[in-house]
């Protein structure tokens, strides 16, 4: 589904990503775990362009995404982003920001939109917040809307990045919670994080990254119990 | 006690009555005013629109690079209307760029005149405005699938907007005020209406006051109006 070939990307003369080659198929919850400033976060920002490669090829579902006749746009609506501040528009309800973007872009009447947004509103058990503004709303009640405005847009693949670290202590669980439910239905998912026991419960694969390439990777078993490259070792023994 | 001579109340009387009502001059008044009024209102909507081009088109440029062309005339554009003084503009627009124009033409070159002047300051306010929306903002929007366009119109301009109008309020009472000026090129306005009254009257004192108390009212008017849509504007700071 998501084809990453020799991404390389630099900011001046630092390299961030080295010459990342990498295949998530679909279905895959694949959770990318390194120290900070590991190129962990801008990888999963080049998937949807966030952030421009500086060489290599990014393929989803088939197109080139960083080609320049590529509309980019267009695929960003099939691959939904969870910020790690939310970036929820504060100017908007709720219930405008779920269903904006499908609106604006023609996806959906006006009507169809509310309805979908209901719907998911009502999964999450937020429906009366329909008409709050986001500065009325917790942290983590802010992360699942943020989770809905994505899906609003029936995407195919999720991409989260560290979606529970601006997060007080407390509202982490439920957000994970909304992860782990979205994960069961079957999406493919792309998830940067330092939750280790999110790896673990939920990934089909992990990843460590760190000085800008992906230094091993496994089942979430095999990567905890038996890591092999030392500075994942070391990672972990800090971490755990 | 001291006794007040009733002939001061009398002479007030008078140049009350010299003032406005010989001869009709109230409508002086309400012409200058009325002309006051078309020049300020228009000019402060083509200054918004002028503004609101330049902060995007610089605010473009930065980010992506592009657009150099562009960003170059309206930088260009922006030095030289901050830094000539707008009564030499103005004269400028009547005397050189419209010298065949009719004097019907005065409150239209006015109008496109302090517009144009405006322009440049509110593209400034605009532009600091944008740039001080969340970067994360502009990345939602974009990650949903909308273009740029969209994401500034529905999701940026909006937020900017809003922390703007104190600044932008100060603009339009800056510029109501300028328009003073525009006697120079024989149009009657609210200042330039006390002045031939007080010339034909040698009566100072109630034709210039009731002036001054005219663009206080108009000023505190402006204001009013601007609380109010902050006011509007707040609602979603509710907690």
């Amino acid at each position: 589904m998501i084809d990453v070939k020799n991404l390389t990307k630099s900011f001046g003369d630092h390299v961030v990503l080295n010459n990342i080659t990498e295949q998530i198929e679909k279905g895959e919850k694949v959770v990318i775990v390194g120290p900070s400033g590991s190129g962990k976060s801008t990888f999963l920002r080049c998937l949807n362009l966030l952030e421009t490669p500086t060489s290599g090829e990014i393929w989803f579902e088939g197109e080139m995404i960083n080609a320049p006749k590529t509309n980019v746009n267009k695929l960003r609506q099939k691959m939904g982003m969870v910020f790690q501040h939310f970036n929820l528009f504060p100017h908007l309800t709720v219930m405008q920001n779920i269903t904006l973007a499908p609106v604006k872009l023609k996806l959906q009447s006006k009507e169809e939109a509310e309805q979908n947004a209901l719907r998911l509103l009502e999964r999450i058990g937020l429906a009366d917040k329909a008409e709050a503004y986001p500065s009325m709303i917790s942290g983590g009640q802010k992360q699942r809307i943020a989770i809905v405005r994505a899906l609003a847009m029936n995407p195919d693949v999720m991409l989260f990045d560290e979606p529970t670290s601006a997060l007080d202590p407390e509202m982490v669980g439920e957000v994970l919670e909304l992860m782990k439910e979205l994960a069961n239905d079957g999406m493919t998912m792309v998830v940067v994080t330092h939750e280790m026991g999110f790896a673990r419960e939920v990934a089909t694969r992990v990843m460590f990254m760190d000085e800008g390439i992906i230094m091993e990777q496994n089942s979430p078993a095999e990567f905890f119990a038996n890591p092999q490259n030392p500075r994942l070792k070391d990672f972990l023994s800090k971490v755990l | 006690m001291p006794i007040i001579p009733l002939n001061v109340f009398d002479s007030l009387a008078n140049n009350f009555y010299k003032t406005f009502i010989v001869e009709d001059r109230y409508l002086t008044f309400l012409q200058g005013l009325g002309n006051t009024l078309v020049i300020a209102l228009f000019a402060t909507i083509l200054g918004i629109a002028i503004g609101l081009v330049i902060a995007i088109v610089k605010v473009y440029h930065a980010q992506s690079g592009h657009w150099k062309i562009a960003n170059g005339v309206c930088s260009a554009y922006t030095a030289v209307i901050r830094g000539t003084p707008v009564l030499v503009q103005l004269l400028i627009m009547y005397y050189i760029v419209f010298a065949s124009a009719p004097s019907e033409m005065a409150i239209p070159i006015a109008i496109l005149s302090f517009g144009i002047n405006s322009g440049a300051y509110v593209s400034e306010i605009v532009r600091g405005g944008i740039l001080a929306v969340d970067r994360g903002q502009m990345e939602a929007g974009r990650s949903l699938g909308l273009t740029q366009g969209q994401t500034m119109k529905s999701i940026v301009l909006p937020q900017a907007i809003k922390s703007i109008l104190p600044a932008l309020g100060n603009e339009f009472i800056t510029l109501l005020k300028e328009t003073s000026v525009v006697g120079y090129i024989a149009v009657v306005d609210l200042t330039r209406a006390g002045d031939v009254v007080r010339s034909r009257t040698f009566e100072a004192f109630f034709s210039l006051i009731s002036v001054a108390v005219v663009y206080f009212i108009l000023v505190m008017g402006i204001s009013w109006l601007l609380k109010k849509a902050e006011r509007r504007l707040a609602k979603s700071d509710r907690r």
